[in-house]
């Protein structure tokens, strides 16, 4: 019993940390306390990122096999820790601003990375709908956090209803799962869940999990919900929804596919790979139109969980490598392009429509050349990492013999990068206006658009050794 | 020994340019001054670097040397190494450098973001030529695409952006098909290595048996979908026939050191592409293929040499003018014997230098009269002596007269096509006719007559920075004209190895299609 909770530790102390944060803040002052909360917080995570990053390299379970912290949970662990701190920390200047900085703000990030946590890390179907919905419930509310404003109440809600909805789903795939496998427990189900000789009703569960998954990942045909909610939530909040949940969703999708049904590749690679095509075309067309930044972002996100779902789509070891990487370099190019639109304001007032960015680098070349630096990445344009990230899917699923998945990608990416191109030609060659948005001091924002766009162009030498740690850590979860 | 030369010849640039970038601060007239002295000095010393790696540089080695390597990601490796054909273009490309940055010096418009962009652009482009990895020369290849978008969108013409946004998504589209083409390779053959290694794509036979798809038959089998794959990459960036038209939009649109970059280096990638990769990776499907290629580079030829005649501006003419010559070269290239690849490298070289003076010259009159219109101008030989006598110099390399540069590569060329296909070399030989009726009827337009416009009456001639910009050009074109073995005896070897190989592998294909056919 104390080997359990020894390996849970880090969650454990991430959860009582949010705990106690909420009696300082309930009966120490409230709202003037946010502040102090959330440096703590980010401290915490950052602290829980190291500790996990540091602890040994073997594969352990708790709780009977329910808990597993194996290389690949850890590596997913450490970018959900990272981005989550680095997130808190942008939102900080900006929510202080617009009165927005309530002390409940960062100890619901904390409970929902702990829900994360858990998720990467089940090895049982409870566990995995425990943590499932410790992350949503406490995104909900971070979604509607400006409560007198209908659009972000209206993104919370809406969320909320059709978060409630993929649950469901996920629920009654799990029953029929349970029901088929006999066992809630991943080890036991890949017993039963053999290639070739899995049952109707499993493999209906199967679809059913993959479509709650698909929900969470932002995957079409199950995308709808996504513009919206970023739209309305307060931009940090986008921010934050844009970087640790998804890649917390990544993993236990991989999870799911290759620690439950790892030996019945063939009944769920063409389901992926569908998703995969579908959200990148999605992704690439309908972001051609959008004139709001958040609004783009959505749907960029979207495309580029198609890029990751192909990784795992191959269904190896190296997929699983190629998917890692990607979300690792897709949260860092997020972080840095969140930290360019928290900048935008005219007048204080923030500012979403892409056409006020019309010769922005005549102001701020420095700013304009980092979003340069992370659009074309985010494209997929050499030389920035970007194109690694794609590079790696490309040839994890031409491995797996998915070449037509390969064509169909390249096509995609060709058209978006059309909007990409947009808004570097909005930047440097558009007209005078007079709306246009202002150029403020940087600060902290600044510094991570800059580190995150270096980060883009020297990544390419050596990744900072990433390649290698994301291997191990497939290397543990399929074998 | 671990050879560091190329790599060092490679990044110089690059390095410069992050030194101006980080610590180069304000936009008075002293940073403008710094800007431009750090670059042109960085680009000078890159030449120097390269003349030293060209002294180490063995011509009669057929294979790749000064060759540096690293291990990289993916399982891929940092390779970096020169042949007799690539390191002219390497040459080339460090030669013009120099005078593109001399030539800006009057450029006033966020000059350290114009130096930064040419700067890095000299790194790509110096990158595609001596890549060794497949992967590296996309890189390169499409990395070079966001520099030149920024140098038409932010410091061209009034219709700048039409033209930036033509150029990025013509070559984009046209590079597409090229990765995915290159990822099958990947697959195909199991490495990356272009060569110099002991598992190479130049080493590897790309299956060529005839299949179909869907009722078509596939002569050269992938060979040839690759080939096209590649071709569509390569065709846009020469630019050939018909998909050529970004190239005038382009060039009228960039300020002249764009265009000068434009028309002297970064065509060349696409021939350099042509000679590295469609030839001796795909022989059999440059075989299927080749035929066609002769007669639209014919057709290329002719019907641009017509259009070029009608123009009435200046920088479009010799735009146009560019996409008849890269017809010679594509025409060269796929007669497939010595000459005709001689013929090629040769044109390519010295179209650099020629087609770089004529739009360097069109930038002189422009910087005075900021007009490119043909009509505005008219008796300058009256106020500008100089000029007059350096235009006629290169307008007449670009007819291609004897003791000009221009004159061997066209002639080599259309004696190699002729032992191909003699209906292919009567059509291009009018081109030449056709050529020398535009270039012709344009310097008399604009440089000879009476100076009647009021508005030139007070033109000066060419100052003394512009005179030293033109000089090594005329050098270069007149050596060369009178003794071509500086070029040919260097990519001679290479490119007999490589006609040798392409001939026993086209010939070691057609024996296995017989064979199967007697079978049958």
């Amino acid at each position: 019993m104390t080997n359990d909770i020894l390996v849970i530790l880090p969650e454990i102390i991430l959860a009582l940390s949010a705990i106690a944060a909420l009696m300082v803040g309930a009966y120490g002052g409230q709202d003037k306390l946010a502040r102090p909360i959330l440096w703590g917080i980010s401290a915490v995570l950052v602290v829980v990122a190291l500790m996990v990053a540091s602890s040994s390299s073997e594969t352990v379970q708790a709780f009977n096999g329910m808990f597993v912290n194996d290389g690949f949970a850890r590596f997913a662990k450490v970018v959900i820790l990272i981005s989550a701190a680095c997130v808190l920390i942008m939102s900080e200047a900006y929510m202080k601003k617009r009165d927005l900085l309530r002390f409940e703000y960062p100890i619901l990030v904390a409970l929902s990375v702990v829900g994360m946590m858990m998720m990467v890390s089940a090895g049982d179907l409870i566990a995995l709908y425990m943590g499932l919905e410790l992350q949503s419930l406490a995104l909900y509310v971070v979604a509607s956090l400006r409560r007198d404003s209908v659009k972000s109440t209206e993104a919370g809600l809406k969320y909320f209803v059709l978060g409630a909805l993929s649950s469901g789903l996920l629920l009654y795939g799990a029953s029929l799962v349970y029901g088929y496998a006999g066992t809630t427990s991943f080890a036991g189900i890949i017993t039963t869940a053999q290639a070739g000789e899995t049952s109707l009703g499993m493999l209906f569960g199967i679809v059913f999990l993959i479509s709650g998954m698909a929900f969470k990942v932002s995957a079409v045909p199950f995308h709808m919900w996504t513009p919206d909610v970023y739209e309305g939530s307060p931009t940090p909040v986008t921010a934050f929804f844009a970087t640790a949940p998804k890649v917390a969703a990544m993993g236990l999708f991989a999870r799911v596919l290759h620690d439950a049904f790892g030996n019945a590749v063939g009944d769920w690679q063409q389901i992926v790979a569908l998703l995969s095509v579908l959200s990148m075309f999605l992704g690439a067309v309908a972001a051609i139109g959008q004139t709001n930044i958040k609004r783009l972002m959505a749907y960029s996100s979207i495309a580029h969980m198609g890029y990751a779902l192909m990784g795992l789509a191959a269904g190896t070891a190296f997929g699983v490598q190629a998917m890692l990487i990607y979300m690792a370099i897709y949260v860092t190019m997020n972080i840095g392009v969140f930290a360019f639109i928290l900048l935008m304001e005219k007048d204080g007032q923030p500012v979403t429509d892409i056409s006020a960015l019309s010769l922005y680098s005549k102001n701020n070349p420095g700013r304009a050349l980092t979003l340069l630096v992370l659009m074309f990445s985010l494209a997929g344009v050499p030389p920035f990492l970007g194109f690694f990230g794609k590079l790696y899917v490309w040839r994890a699923a031409l491995e797996s013999g998915l070449t037509w998945l390969v064509i169909a990608s390249a096509v995609a990416s060709a058209i978006g990068a059309y909007y990409y191109l947009r808004i570097v030609f909005l930047m440097y060659f558009g007209e005078d206006r007079s709306d246009a948005v202002d150029s403020n001091r940087g600060g902290l924002l600044g510094g991570f658009l800059i580190a995150s766009a270096v980060i883009m162009l020297v990544g390419i030498i050596n990744m900072f050794g990433i390649e290698s740690v994301a291997g191990l850590a497939a290397a543990t979860l399929v074998n | 020994m671990e050879n560091n030369l190329l790599s060092i010849v490679t990044f110089i640039p690059a390095f410069a340019a992050v030194i101006l970038a980080v610590f180069l601060r304000g936009d008075d007239e002293a940073a403008q001054r710094n800007a431009k002295w750090l670059a042109l000095v960085a680009t000078t010393f890159t030449f120097i670097a390269s003349v030293v790696m060209y002294l180490q540089f063995d011509s009669m080695n057929t294979g790749f040397q000064l060759i540096d390597e690293a291990e990289w990601l993916l399982g891929l490796n940092y390779r970096v190494g020169v042949d007799g054909i690539s390191i002219l273009f390497v040459m080339l490309t460090t030669f013009m450098m120099p005078l593109v940055i001399a030539a800006s010096w009057d450029v006033n418009v966020r000059v350290k973001e114009y130096m930064i962009a040419f700067l890095v652009l000299e790194t790509l482009m110096i990158g595609v030529f001596v890549s060794l990895d497949l992967i590296l020369f996309y890189l390169f290849f499409e990395a070079s695409l966001i520099p030149m978008f920024l140098i038409i969108g932010i410091w061209g013409g009034a219709n700048r952006i039409y033209a930036s946004f033509k150029f990025f998504l013509y070559t984009f589209f046209g590079s597409v098909l090229m990765l995915v083409a290159m990822v099958a390779m990947f697959a195909d053959a199991g490495t990356t290595c272009i060569g110099g290694c002991s598992i190479s794509l130049l080493n590897h036979t790309f299956a060529s048996e005839s299949f179909s798809i869907m009722g078509w038959q596939v002569v050269g089998g992938m060979q040839t979908l690759m080939f096209l794959a590649f071709f569509a990459s390569f065709a846009v960036k020469m630019p050939m026939w018909p998909v050529h038209t970004w190239l005038p939009d382009a060039h009228v649109q960039a300020p002249t050191a764009g265009s000068v970059v434009l028309a002297a280096i970064l065509l060349k990638m696409g021939g350099y592409g042509f000679l590295r990769f469609s030839l001796p990776m795909f022989p059999v499907g440059s075989e299927v293929v080749g035929p066609l290629i002769l007669w639209m580079s014919a057709i290329a030829i002719v019907y641009t040499s017509l259009v070029a005649l009608v123009q009435d501006d200046m920088k479009k003419l010799i735009a146009y003018s560019s996409v008849a010559h890269m017809g010679f070269v594509t025409m060269g290239i796929f007669s497939t014997n010595q000459q005709g690849l001689d013929g090629a490298i040769f044109q390519m070289i010295s179209h650099g230098f020629i087609s770089g003076a004529l739009f360097l010259a069109v930038g002189v009159i422009y910087d005075r009269m900021h007009t490119r219109e043909i009509d505005a101008y008219g008796g300058l030989v009256n106020r500008m002596p100089v000029y007059a006598m350096l235009f006629m110099l290169f307008t007449m390399a670009n007819v291609g007269l004897p003791g000009t540069s221009g004159f061997v590569g066209e002639f080599l060329t259309l004696m190699a096509v002729f032992q191909v296909n003699t209906w292919v070399a009567a059509v291009a030989t009018t081109g030449v006719i056709f050529s020398a009726a535009y270039a012709l009827w344009l310097y008399r337009r604009v440089v000879m007559g009476d100076l009647i416009k009021e508005s030139l009456k007070a033109i000066t001639d060419m100052n003394a920075r512009e005179k030293w910009i033109f000089a090594p050009l005329v050098v270069m074109t007149l050596l060369l004209g009178v003794y071509p073995a500086l070029i040919l005896d260097v990519i001679g070897p290479t490119v007999a190895a490589l006609v040798e190989n392409y001939d026993t592998a086209v010939a070691a294909a057609e024996a296995v299609t017989h064979t199967a056919e007697a079978h049958n």
